[in-house]
């Protein structure tokens, strides 16, 4: 009998060891003979730990299990969900990137061949790089990380780029509140991202590749690594890839706790042994990147994409979603929800319907006030803008943007003045140093929310002004975007701004 | 976590440093890895490593202090991070870091008079739909309560 009890950090921050180690000693106890499989998540995270037990061929689900639960669990007198995919939340997700993760042991690669994994690879060694990068540009494939930049693109920029050495970067400095997709596919379906990589480097001539995984994130690097020695040993990795002569090398490297070192630009110079101040571009990482050479730099989900599209097609791929944002996005649901996790989906589906029916509201029961779309840097929807569709310029109209898709539900006691507060101290502590606007700024963003905090109302038109000049002045993203979730909070909510206004007169 | 026995000396420093040396880009690598056998990145090794990698020791001093996971003095015992971002708030999060740095007597990056706790502020764990959550000493847990964060605290010493 295959038990399977995840691995994954969220379920162990619930107590999937616990239960982990109540099964093998409950089976040893009853002579059972069961093999406990530490699987990756299947994303519901409100039922985890969501244990799977399989007989012939069949797998049935039961969550959230506590170790006193065992018995009962070994007994079969727990209460089943059924089967995962019986589950509506599962059900009505579209799984491309997360074909994989919850199913297999991430570790195994017999487990990952069985279901597809490798054949994206396979048919990448027998194309021309053009012939990939076309693949990969046809899907409509854009960076999801959050800036959406046509991933096809700039691989082929650095196809093109003629150098002695080319290097592909994964970007896994998912550092924005509310977002956990990258971590849950490292944890549950390493090779998918490795695969992803590789095929990155058959198409740009890169021969050498980094996954930079953030500091807080200890079970995904030791995954990750584990599964590179597993991937180098079974020669998918090396100096002769799948027997083809081709070489890809590939190093998991730790980042050390710099939100900011999620900027490209500000990646690279960490990965360099220098601190993480963001460059100016051009020029462009995929002309002068890493140690100055011809870089790809991609999200986690962007690569780990890949495999899928040179499998099943371009054309597969891009019949999902909508207007120029094609095929599907694992998006995280989070915060005061309740039920939370990944749900892949092609692009389009209302923002209300993602928060309102499929994550079934707030856990609190209270009303929505607002839904932080994007990460820390991220415009607060209130609920008048819940018909948005999820979509990168259908947002972006919007006076939002989807980033990394992580959406944090914050119910009516949510007080949006110290949301706005929040987002400048974040700034201020995360800032890198380099522009004026925002290592002052923020500081000084803190300084006028407490003015207004005090019922103090010309502050207001001074933080407007302050927003315009950390957008505007800004190099990268952490100054310029920290006036969205302030900015929008301020008009969305003005009645949290002016409390103490109220209370004075 | 190694405890204290005096300052790390310079041979076994550059011990560490050697495991590191033929990276590519191999400051940060090797400071995590001074950092995991001493608990802390010896102020020795700023000299050591500038002379090693061919930099300025103030460029090595700013790559040290720019980053938040390097401490230049050993933490306490157990180390307990407490996510303070945006979906943990959501969720009262606020409140269970008021409360433990009350219950403490700490500002954040404090250490208790015992030794026993350091108290860090984390942003994010990726444990977003199972909020509140935190770190003791590298362990995740999730939908944290102030009761149980108690309950952990007194386990630690405090």
């Amino acid at each position: 009998m295959k038990i399977f009890v995840p691995r994954d950090s969220a379920a162990k921050a619930l107590g999937a060891d616990d239960v982990a180690a109540a099964i093998q000693i409950e089976a040893g106890n009853r002579g059972l003979d069961v093999t406990v499989v530490r699987n990756g998540s299947r994303g519901m995270v409100w039922l985890e730990p969501l244990v799977e037990i399989e007989t012939d061929g069949v797998r049935k689900a039961f969550g959230p299990v506590t170790a006193e639960d065992v018995p009962a669990l070994l007994d079969e007198t727990l209460e089943s969900l059924g089967t995962v995919e019986d589950i509506p939340f599962f059900a009505r997700q579209t799984r491309l990137t997360f074909a994989r993760c919850g199913q297999i042991d991430p570790l195994s690669l017999t487990d990952y061949e069985t279901h597809g994994g490798l054949a994206g690879l396979k048919r990448a060694l027998g194309l021309r790089p053009e012939e990939i990068v076309a693949e990969v540009t046809t899907s409509g494939l854009r960076g999801r990380g959050g800036a959406g930049f046509p991933t096809g693109i700039k691989w082929d920029t650095v196809r093109k780029a003629e150098a002695a050495r080319k290097y592909i970067v994964c970007n896994a400095d998912e550092g924005d509140s509310g977002t956990f997709a990258d971590r849950m596919i490292m944890e549950g379906d390493p090779f998918t991202l490795i695969e992803g990589m590789i095929i990155a480097g058959l198409a740009t001539g890169a021969t050498k590749g980094f996954v930079y995984i953030r500091s807080e994130y200890p079970d995904a690097i030791e995954v990750m690594e584990a599964a590179v020695r597993i991937g180098l040993k079974a020669g998918m990795l090396g100096t002769n890839i799948l027997g083809s002569g081709k070489i890809f090398d590939l190093e998991i490297r730790t980042g050390a706790g710099a939100y900011v070192c999620g900027e490209e630009t500000s990646l690279l110079n960490s990965l360099e042994g220098k601190r993480g101040i963001v460059r100016a571009k051009p020029p462009l990482p995929a002309l002068e990147g890493l140690f100055g050479k011809p870089t790809v730099v991609n999200n986690v989900l962007s690569l780990a994409t890949v495999p899928v599209i040179l499998q099943k097609g371009a054309e597969f791929y891009a019949g999902f979603g909508l207007g120029r944002s094609k095929g599907t996005m694992p998006i995280q649901i989070a915060g005061n929800v309740r039920y939370g996790g990944l749900f892949e989906t092609a692009f389009g589906m209302p923002l209300g319907e993602l928060v309102n029916d499929i994550a079934g509201g707030t856990a609190s029961g209270r009303p929505v006030k607002a839904v932080q779309v994007g990460g820390p840097l991220g415009a607060y929807m209130p609920v008048s803008r819940f018909d948005t569709p999820f979509g990168y310029e259908e947002f972006d109209g919007q006076g939002g943007l989807i980033g990394h898709a992580g959406l944090v539900v914050f119910d009516d006691k949510a007080d949006m003045l110290k949301m706005a507060r929040f987002a400048m101290e974040f700034c201020a502590v995360e800032s890198c140093g380099k522009c004026t606007p925002c290592r002052i700024g923020a500081v000084r963003g803190v300084e006028t929310i407490d003015r207004i905090d005090a019922g103090d109302a010309g502050a207001v038109s001074l933080l407007t002004d302050l927003c315009d000049t950390m957008k505007d002045g800004s190099l990268c993203a952490l100054g310029g975007f920290t006036p969205y979730p302030v900015m929008s909070a301020l008009t969305h909510f003005p009645e949290d701004f002016s409390r103490q206004k109220e209370a004075a007169e | 976590m190694p405890y204290a026995t005096g300052e790390p000396t310079d041979d076994q420093i550059s011990a560490v440093m050697e495991e590191f040396i033929a990276l590519e880009g191999p400051l940060l690598p090797m400071l995590h890895g001074l950092q995991a056998e001493f608990g802390y990145v010896p102020q020795a090794a700023v000299e050591l490593i500038a002379d090693a990698l061919n930099l300025s020791r103030a460029e090595v001093h700013g790559v040290i202090s720019f980053y938040h996971d390097f401490r230049k003095a050993p933490a306490g015992r157990h180390v307990v991070k407490i996510c303070r971002a945006e979906a943990c708030q959501a969720v009262g999060g606020e409140a269970l870091g008021e409360a433990v740095l009350a219950r403490l007597g700490l500002d954040w990056h404090g250490t208790t008079c015992n030794g026993a706790v350091t108290l860090e502020p984390v942003y994010c764990l990726g444990l977003c739909a199972c909020a509140p959550a935190a770190m003791i000493d590298g362990k995740v847990i999730g939908r944290v309560t102030e009761d149980r964060m108690t309950r952990i605290l007194q386990e630690a010493g405090v």
